[in-house]
């Protein structure tokens, strides 16, 4: 990660604010707040192999989804405190990872993104066609909140509860992620992006870590899933689908795929401009578009790329 | 019998018509190296621009299909002057990218002019109706689009491989720098090839229009699908759109009949396994 100016600092304020928030907002931005910070470690496990390790995944929506019906499945079924949940979600979430990413990590490019995207769709397709588990496209809803289970008592059906649960699980996820990527493995992982041929020729095993990378990512997209689905209090094939896989692709392109925070803010101005612009208009798509384009042709590096500059005055 | 010619028959049909929209999309990634998210967006535009031209222009189908993919086609030479000119030469991700943009853009631009309904385009009088082929009972319409389907493909083959533009297009894509010393406009053969591409797109929209309902979604399926095709077949690789084509026709035509359940997957199926045994596609070259 390139640090922006005084980063820690304005991480400090950032967290702070969060922490705050539910004291002085309503129960709708506490809902965005929830969301943006879900969807920001969707994007941020997407972005570790997209930003660090350069492979575009058009079906991260695959663990993402399984995280959601795991957690919804469980809930339904098994009603286990939550926090066996949140620790169920991104194992079942990393193994499919590790099965899908072992067919894939050898292809690379738009290969690869058609395979990832292949393998999410077939996982999609059961989703959809298991009713007798699934309930199909009408999806599993009804499941009850169960407690947290760590001796913490806290109410998971109240907004502001779920919000502060969802904000611990989310900064711990986004901490050992940012971990990662400051390790020999996550120096790896960006080295390989550069030019991994060479990599290979320094006698590093190029596939099998970019398996653990695709591992690890679908693990946390997972648990991203595990906190979508309570909070929406349903979970359905669309979570699966491809066009959930596009959002986190845009959110990162947004951010900055450079940035470790890149797509967490990403999912910040995405989320922030689809509330906004939807409260005005029902084609909130075109904005979108339009403004996706923009980045991709005059802004590659994403909005903290411009920041980036003007702070620290690179060119 | 009957239900086996059917079901080859729909396979074909199927087929056709997304052997002529893959194949814009695999010249496109051929010659330009951009693989255009866009491409199901302008058949959608072709099926609308048709309908517009019927409905509103009070025309008869068959002006539609003239007129609709060449309007498209004009659109595409402002989307390409103006945007996906930029990215040539970067990596495949940005150009994946920014024609996914335009994707959002088109998909709900047509929602604001034609409404988010669905619209019903009626096939000319000729071609409606059944036939019978040893013993099955088809429409009219698909054996048309079967025909059309294997003319249009047949002009794409002959205008690349048998004329002097296909000549100096090839040669655009070969070697740039190469082309360019031997007095070759490449902007501009870049510019009409993306045009010609998105004509073919298109073509396949308003050849689609009668059997399809019209949708501001319609284009969405039909990207995945032919992506799908272009990459069983080979990127880049005519043939291969062909073959492509044809295969993932026959996975719905016969798959979707007897396991309908897995319809959706079978051709998921199919490219993933193509991609693990061949990655570069069957008839495709590595890179």
């Amino acid at each position: 990660m390139k640090r922006i100016g005084p980063g820690r600092l304005l991480l400090v304020a950032v967290v702070a604010a969060l922490l705050a928030l539910p004291t002085f907002s309503n129960y709708f931005i506490v809902f965005v707040a929830t969301e943006i910070l879900i969807m920001g470690l969707f994007a941020t496990s997407f972005n570790l192999l997209f930003g660090y390790t350069g492979l575009l995944s058009f079906g991260h929506a695959a663990y993402f989804g399984t995280g959601a019906y795991v957690a919804a499945l469980l809930l339904r079924d098994v009603q286990p405190d939550f926090i066996w949940v949140l620790v169920a979600a991104p194992i079942i979430s990393g193994v499919l990872a590790l099965v899908v990413g072992w067919f894939c990590v050898r292809l690379n490019e738009v290969y690869f993104a058609m395979l990832t995207l292949a393998f999410g769709m077939m996982v999609y397709a059961v989703y959809h066609q298991w009713r007798s588990l699934t309930e199909g496209s009408d999806g599993v809803a009804g499941f009850p909140l169960t407690d947290l289970g760590i001796g913490i008592d806290v109410t998971l059906a109240n907004p502001v509860h779920y919000y502060y649960l969802t904000l611990a699980v989310v900064a711990i996820g986004v901490f050992v992620l940012y971990r990662i990527t400051i390790s020999p493995f996550g120096l790896v992982l960006r080295a390989m992006r550069e030019n991994t041929e060479r990599v290979a020729f320094a006698g590093i095993p190029v596939y099998r870590y970019r398996l653990y990378a695709f591992a690890l990512s679908g693990a946390f997209a997972g648990l991203a899933g595990a906190l979508f689905s309570p909070f929406n209090r349903i979970a359905v094939p669309e979570m699966v689908h491809w066009t959930q896989s596009a959002e986190p692709v845009l959110m990162s392109i947004l951010g900055g795929s450079q940035y470790f925070f890149g797509p967490i803010f990403g999912s910040a101005v995405f989320l922030v401009l689809k509330n906004g612009i939807t409260t005005f208009t029902t084609e909130w798509m075109i904005y979108l578009g339009i403004i996706l384009g923009l980045m991709v042709l005059f802004m590659p590096r994403g909005l903290l790329g411009v920041f980036d500059r003007w702070l620290g005055g690179r060119t | 019998m009957s239900t086996f010619v059917a079901a080859v028959l729909n396979s074909l049909d199927i087929g056709m018509l997304l052997f002529v929209i893959a194949s814009g999309l695999t010249i496109v990634f051929g010659v330009l190296g951009v693989l255009n998210f866009a491409h199901g967006a302008l058949y959608m535009l072709g099926a609308y621009a048709s309908f517009t031209v019927l409905h509103h222009a009070a025309l008869p189908f068959w002006a539609g299909l003239l007129v609709a993919p060449v309007a498209v086609a004009a659109l595409a030479i402002v989307i390409e002057r103006v945007l996906v000119r930029h990215i040539y030469g970067r990596h495949a991700t940005y150009g994946l990218l920014l024609t996914f943009a335009i994707l959002l853009v088109l998909d709900d631009g047509v929602r604001l002019i034609w409404g988010a309904g669905y619209l019903i385009v009626d096939p000319p009088e000729v071609l409606r109706g059944t036939f019978t082929l040893l013993g099955a009972t088809y429409p009219v319409y698909s054996l048309f689009i079967i025909a059309s389907g294997t003319a249009i493909g047949l002009f794409v083959w002959l205008l690349f491989n048998r004329t002097r533009i296909g000549k100096t297009v090839r040669a655009a894509a070969m070697d740039r720098e190469m082309a360019e010393a031997v007095g070759i406009d490449v902007p501009l053969v870049f510019t009409l090839v993306f045009a010609f591409g998105a004509w073919l797109a298109a073509l396949g929209g308003a050849l689609a229009a009668p059997m399809r309902a019209l949708g501001p979604s319609m284009g969405d399926r039909i990207i995945i699908e032919s992506f799908i095709v272009v990459v069983i077949g080979g990127l880049g690789s005519f043939p291969g759109a062909l073959l492509g084509a044809l295969i993932l026709g026959f996975i719905h035509g016969f798959g979707g009949r007897w396991i309908p359940e897995f319809d959706i997957v079978l051709p998921y199926i199919g490219m993933a396994l193509v991609l693990l045994l061949r990655p570069h596609g069957l008839l495709g070259r590595p890179a």
